[in-house]
């Protein structure tokens, strides 16, 4: 019965994926483990300039570490990350910020004792053109700097923050902190934007926000979303595709509704019934 | 009477205020290192001693030594440059263009590089100019490129040949070059073996890795070189200077120059650049700093190798003083209260509580220690003051305000 099911997924799946030429990034059997437990098996998908790219999974399901691995926080075991074109399994997270992946954090990693405003600016790093030395032996970068702070304003506009500018990100509400972190990534640019549960822990108000805010970047500037998120309403509703993880290992992949429909997802939120 | 009171009251106070900001040199190190990284670096005063010992002694070694370590480096830089071209072709085609682009069309760098050469000549006596200019544009090079890759390694590896096989008579700036690249390789090493396994841990962890580290760097120090007292002369004589009737310590007026040069330079670079915003980054969350792109590995190098730089001249001034030996490297233990004091993240607060603690140890000794006491209260005045400090006013003058949520 098992097999029965794998083979219709494989079906759909040999359906609905498009050749891996056109895709933006491409990952290609990632393991991870820690000690005995193996937190990733063999997982493979691409991702499409432009789309809405969700994970979903039960708890435990390897969303988070498979977000980690592409964000290079995590070193997977074996396979490959390919992003336009270039092998960068290997890349240092702040390499990997530099080649235009911004990310937020499930549990909010923000600079706690800086400003919304001084948050987002380190956003801003990245996109500084020139290096490191040059930056620190030409200190009156006043020009730069200005420019950099109109970006942010927009940001800040954009995201609706303006009242808590000056405030320390380490008093704000749980709701307006994952805002700020939002801001943050957007200010880095990205060409690929990793969000891991934006909307946990959010009332309906904030949930209905953030899906807009996440809607309108990937409308207005073509940024690619890389999605975890549990509210199967929101990720059926903005997703173009879905990857379904449980236990690590790859169960369904596809356009939204075939997912909802699928007999091992189904298995795997339900339980064996 | 009253007026000689007085005279002799300025005259302990700004003795006291001149040894406070050799306090401050040390202190500047700690803090450093604790805005980048949160850690209290326990191995501050081991790099003093590390510091000073490299440059006596390379002061000390005969010229044999020179030409061995001239050759070598020749052929290192050989080999890099070997490297590159059978790897790196194209990269190593660009870096002539890179150097100009990166490093030419600056005015800072111009200025900056006048003023090391100033104080090259100052250093040497004005013997022979352009062999200053010379010297110090390599030493300048060296400092601003040395954590760079392996047309970097390169450039600084032949630098330090020229160094080492040209400026036979100029002792001290060829010992200072070679000194220097030597603390700021150490600092690097530091970053790269003792800290990168440790990205993430809590402050207490990196807190003892760096107490191990102290005993380390001690017992390379003394073992590659020795234990003994060496004389550190680095040319400033020590006659008292008249001033309105005041006598002052020239020496103790030109370390006080140096420490404000340092400071002023130190603050500029951390404060009004962007690698302070990077920082404070860095120092508030290493996972944060990373997912923005700070290069966390290269932040702390640069702060490692500040930092030695800071010990370094630290070592060169209570070196010249009190002689190269080893009770140097428990000064980092009166750098404590200078920075309890000042606050463990302020660069003017280092300099300040080191201003603190010298004129009142100074003071308390002369006015109130050896009439009431029998004298030797400046061992323990600055940590009852730091203890003081710490009952009042926890996070110091300009420390940031700890703020806990219940």
């Amino acid at each position: 019965m098992n097999t029965a099911a794998e083979q219709i997924n494989q079906n759909k799946e040999t359906q609905i994926t498009p050749s891996f030429e056109n895709s933006i990034l491409k990952v290609e059997g990632i393991d991870v483990s820690f000690g005995g437990v193996k937190a990733l098996q063999n997982v493979g998908f691409s991702v499409y300039e432009g789309e809405i790219f969700s994970m979903i999974g039960p708890n435990g399901a390897g969303k988070t570490s498979m977000l980690n691995v592409i964000s290079g926080f995590y070193k997977a075991d074996s396979g490959s990350i390919w992003f336009d074109g270039d092998d960068r399994t290997k890349a240092s997270p702040d390499q990997v910020a530099r080649m235009g992946f911004a990310r937020t954090f499930q549990n909010i990693a923000l600079f706690k004792g800086m400003s919304t405003l001084d948050n987002i600016m380190t956003g801003r790093i990245v996109r500084v053109e020139s290096s490191f030395w040059r930056e620190a032996f030409y200190f009156p970068a006043r020009k730069s700097e200005i420019a950099q702070r109109r970006h942010v304003e927009g940001i800040i506009d954009f995201l609706e923050i303006q009242s808590i500018r000056k405030t320390p990100v380490g008093k704000l509400p749980y709701g307006l902190q994952k805002r700020v972190e939002l801001g943050r990534a957007l200010a880095m640019e990205p060409k690929i934007l990793l969000l891991d549960e934006p909307m946990a822990g959010m009332n309906l108000e904030e949930k209905e926000d953030m899906a807009r805010f996440v809607l309108d970047v990937n409308d207005e500037f073509g940024t690619t979303v890389i999605l975890i998120e549990h509210d199967m309403a929101v990720v059926m509703d903005v997703s173009d595709h879905v990857l379904v993880l449980d236990h690590g290992k790859r169960i369904a992949y596809g356009v939204p509704d075939d997912v909802r429909t699928n007999k091992d997802v189904i298995r795997a939120y339900l339980g064996d019934q | 009477m009253e007026l000689v009171d007085f005279i002799f009251f300025i005259e302990v106070l700004v003795g006291g205020l001149l040894s406070g900001i050799m306090y401050s040199l040390v202190a500047l190190g700690l803090v450093l290192i604790f805005k980048a990284s949160s850690i209290f670096n326990f191995a501050q005063g081991a790099l003093v001693l590390f510091g000073a010992l490299t440059f006596v002694l390379l002061t000390e070694v005969a010229s044999d030594f020179w030409m061995w370590t001239g050759w070598l480096a020749v052929g290192l830089a050989g080999c890099a440059g070997l490297i590159l071209l059978l790897t790196k072709a194209k990269v190593s085609g660009s870096a002539l263009k890179n150097i100009s682009d990166r490093y030419l069309g600056r005015i800072p760098l111009y200025i900056a590089a006048v003023l090391l050469v100033v104080l090259a000549l100052f250093i040497d006596g004005g013997q022979n100019m352009w062999r200053a200019v010379f010297v110090t544009l390599l030493i300048f090079l060296m400092l601003t490129t040395a954590v760079r890759s392996p047309q970097w390694a390169m450039g600084v590896l032949l630098g330090l040949a020229v160094v080492a096989l040209v400026t036979d008579e100029f002792l001290t700036v060829r010992s200072l070059a070679v000194t220097l690249v030597i603390v700021i390789g150490l600092a690097i090493a530091i970053e790269r073996i003792v800290l990168r396994p440790m990205v993430n841990q809590e402050p207490i962890i990196l807190f003892m890795a760096t107490i191990g580290l102290n005993y380390v760097i001690e017992g390379v120090a003394q073992g590659v070189w020795d234990a003994d007292v060496h004389a550190l002369d680095i040319g400033i004589p020590d006659v008292p200077y008249e001033f309105y009737g005041v006598y002052l310590s020239q020496f103790d007026l030109f370390a006080g120059l140096i420490a404000a040069a340092l400071v002023t330079a130190l603050a500029i670079f951390f404060q009004k650049t962007r690698v302070g915003r990077a920082l404070r980054a860095v120092a508030d969350d290493h996972q944060a700093a990373l997912s923005v792109g700070i290069p966390l590995k290269n932040i702390w190098a640069v702060v490692w190798a500040a930092a030695g730089i800071v010990a370094l001249v630290a070592g060169l001034m209570w070196g010249s003083k009190l002689g190269v030996q080893f009770s140097i490297s428990l000064l980092a233990f009166k750098a404590l209260p200078v920075i309890i004091i000042g606050g463990f993240t302020s660069i003017p607060g280092a300099i300040l509580g080191g201003l603190i603690v010298g004129s009142t140890e100074k003071l308390f000794e002369v006015f109130v220690g050896i009439p009431f006491f029998g004298g030797g209260t400046e061992n323990w005045t600055p940590y009852m003051l730091g203890m003081i400090f710490l009952m009042f006013r926890p996070q110091g003058l300009f420390g940031e305000k700890i703020i806990e949520r219940v």
